[in-house]
């Protein structure tokens, strides 16, 4: 071999094995050793102090004091101080702990090697003679009365939780496409209760409204999370809707749904200037004047919009119910 | 003292002790807690006040809102906004703006109390609207309904003034400012005028009894200290979750690299 071979291989690395490890100072040198010791003690006094200050706060101070922090503002005292005393008292357990541990606990080095996890073949004959054995004292072969009662009643047991399953039911049914809105619903104030004349709103003005309710009938909120509408009044000229949709404002009054198309939030921060609606959880914008047509945001449609018309006394009331379901999409839903 | 020694048996003594008790008592207060009243502007003073007004508009309205107040491409036309309408925006300092930005803030004011009262007397006396209100006429202490006030705030301003009136953001860059430290007087124009963003919330929605304990419910959560600990501006899960995901996490980061370090 010449060296022109060799010097196109490289040279296996030798293993170099685990460094050798380093002692800590303080397993070396007695003085750090104290001084750790004492930095121990120290963290643990702090915590108990903390204990001390919450008993203190939590026996001793006045709810109504207030002290005014930088950037909290003004704080509640016995609040400020229940929880630093507590925060104090847990974290600097743990702080000296682990400062314990990493200075002064043994720091020796220990390899644990791996080993098959199957047991000893002696170990796993011994296990299944012991099992037979306790099967045979028990008597599960011979006495069948109880193998077979123990079997049912553990079978029945397993039928509970199939019986918990009938409350995820029963079926909606026709909740979800149907709110309170009839033909000649009056819209009322909420709250308040009192319907509305197209008269009592200016241009620019917004109530929020619900459905008139019945004598004695009581407002369920359920109905109200379906039912709420919102009443906008804006100048007649700026609408831009078909015929149809046109055909269900009134003198510039349009009410849409406020339960959001995307997530079912209540859809009420209206921008005079701007005409639009937005919704404050995703910020899914509609714009007012085209129907609550989406302009921007994850909302897939517009709001629904409540057909209006004025009745023999001159109040506001839906000319229909909705034509489609209020609120965010569901399975069953025409997405027409 | 001879009478009272003659009559003090008498049987009509101790009510006639006490309506002169009351009385004194009565008088005493009304004279001693009696404020002057400002004269009210007579008839002949209501055209000075609107000539000043016409003056004060004209050098620092104008430019904006057009000589006669008709409006311009950057500013809308005030004919119709009525009174209430130029004292809460000249009032609260939202007008003159300081800058072309999406939204007039509250500021210190640049007019003071009557320049601004000549103002709206020079606005509403060119189209009608409604009046400016004061905050001294308002009885919201004595009328208003902090309950029903609360219910109405909730349904009517909370989704853009935030549940506890702190304020919210609006789309592009517009916000619903806070309503802590507001004038009741202010509050009150505000819903009837809709400055800005705002809708107009009219009189027969919400009534003006109505307004009143809107007024009420704000100023009980002004002054309701916060007994549960840091308020942290009272915006719910923003702060709260801004600070436990920069403090919280922050900490548990360091806390970590310090237990994984090698002690030496």
């Amino acid at each position: 071999m010449t060296t022109d071979n060799h010097s196109k291989e490289i040279a296996p690395l030798s293993d170099p094995g685990i460094p050798e490890h380093v002692h800590r100072r303080t397993d070396t040198d007695p003085k750090a050793a104290k001084k750790a010791e004492r930095q121990v003690a120290i963290l643990f006094s702090i915590s108990a102090i903390g204990t001390i200050l919450f008993v203190y706060s939590y026996t001793f101070m006045s709810g109504d004091i207030f002290v005014f922090l930088p950037v909290m503002g003004s704080t509640n005292a016995k609040q400020l101080f229940l929880g630093l005393g507590m925060a104090i008292s847990l974290f600097f357990i743990g702080l000296g702990a682990v400062h314990w541990a990493k200075m002064l606990m043994p720091d020796n080095e220990i390899i644990a090697h791996r080993h098959e996890f199957r047991s000893e073949e002696s170990d796993r004959e011994d296990f299944v003679k012991t099992v037979k054995a306790g099967a045979e004292a028990a008597g599960l072969g011979r006495r069948s009365l109880i193998k077979r009662s123990l079997g049912a009643a553990l079978g029945l047991v397993g039928l509970t939780p199939l019986l918990l399953l009938r409350d995820l039911g029963p079926l909606p049914k026709d909740d979800f496409t149907k709110t309170s809105w009839k033909a000649g619903t009056r819209l009322v104030t909420d709250p308040g209760n009192r319907p509305i004349k197209p008269s009592d709103l200016e241009v620019g003005a917004v109530a929020q409204v619900l459905p008139e309710l019945q004598p004695g009938e009581l407002r369920k909120l359920e109905n109200i999370g379906k039912d709420a509408v919102l009443l906008i009044r804006i100048r007649p000229e700026e609408f831009q809707l078909d015929a149809e949709r046109l055909s269900w404002t009134h003198e510039g009054i349009i009410a849409f749904s406020k339960i959001c198309s995307h997530m079912g939030c209540a859809v009420a921060l209206y921008e005079q200037q701007t005409k639009h609606l937005l919704c404050p959880c995703h910020q899914s914008t509609f714009d007012v004047t085209r129907a609550a047509k989406v302009i921007f945001g994850p909302s897939a449609r517009p709001l629904p919009q409540l057909a209006l018309m004025i009745d023999a006394d001159g109040y506001l009331v839906a000319k229909q119910p909705f034509t489609e379901p209020v609120g965010p999409s569901f399975w069953e839903r025409d997405s027409a | 003292m001879n009478f009272i020694s003659r009559y003090r048996r008498s049987k009509f003594f101790g009510p006639a002790l006490l309506a002169a008790a009351l009385f004194i008592l009565g008088t005493t207060y009304s004279v001693a807690s009696a404020t002057t009243f400002k004269a009210v502007t007579p008839a002949s003073d209501k055209t000075t006040l609107v000539a000043e007004g016409k003056e004060l508009f004209a050098r620092g309205c104008s430019s904006c809102h057009g000589l006669n107040a008709e409006g311009g491409s950057i500013a809308p036309s005030l004919l119709g906004v009525g009174a209430a309408s130029v004292d809460f925006q000249v009032g609260t300092g939202r007008m003159p703006m300081a800058d072309m930005s999406v939204q007039a803030s509250r500021k210190t004011p640049v007019y003071d109390e009557a320049q601004t009262a000549a103002l709206a007397a020079y606005v509403a006396s060119l189209a009608p609207g409604p009046a400016s209100i004061k905050s001294a006429d308002l009885a919201w202490e004595r009328s208003g309904d902090t309950a029903q006030g609360g219910e109405l705030f909730r349904t009517n301003c909370a989704m853009c003034h935030n549940f506890a009136g702190q304020g919210g953001a609006l789309s592009q860059g517009k916000y619903a400012p806070s309503v802590m430290g507001a004038e009741p007087g202010q509050i009150y124009e505000a819903m009837i005028t809709g400055p800005q963003s705002m809708p107009v919330f009219s009189d027969k929605i919400i009534t003006p009894a109505e307004k009143l304990s809107i007024i009420k419910w704000i100023k009980s959560a002004e002054a309701e200290p916060s007994l549960g600990g840091a308020s942290l501006g009272r915006t719910g899960p923003v702060t709260e979750g801004l600070l436990s995901w920069t403090l919280g996490i922050g900490g548990l980061i360091g806390v970590a690299v310090w237990l994984a370090s090698k002690a030496r």
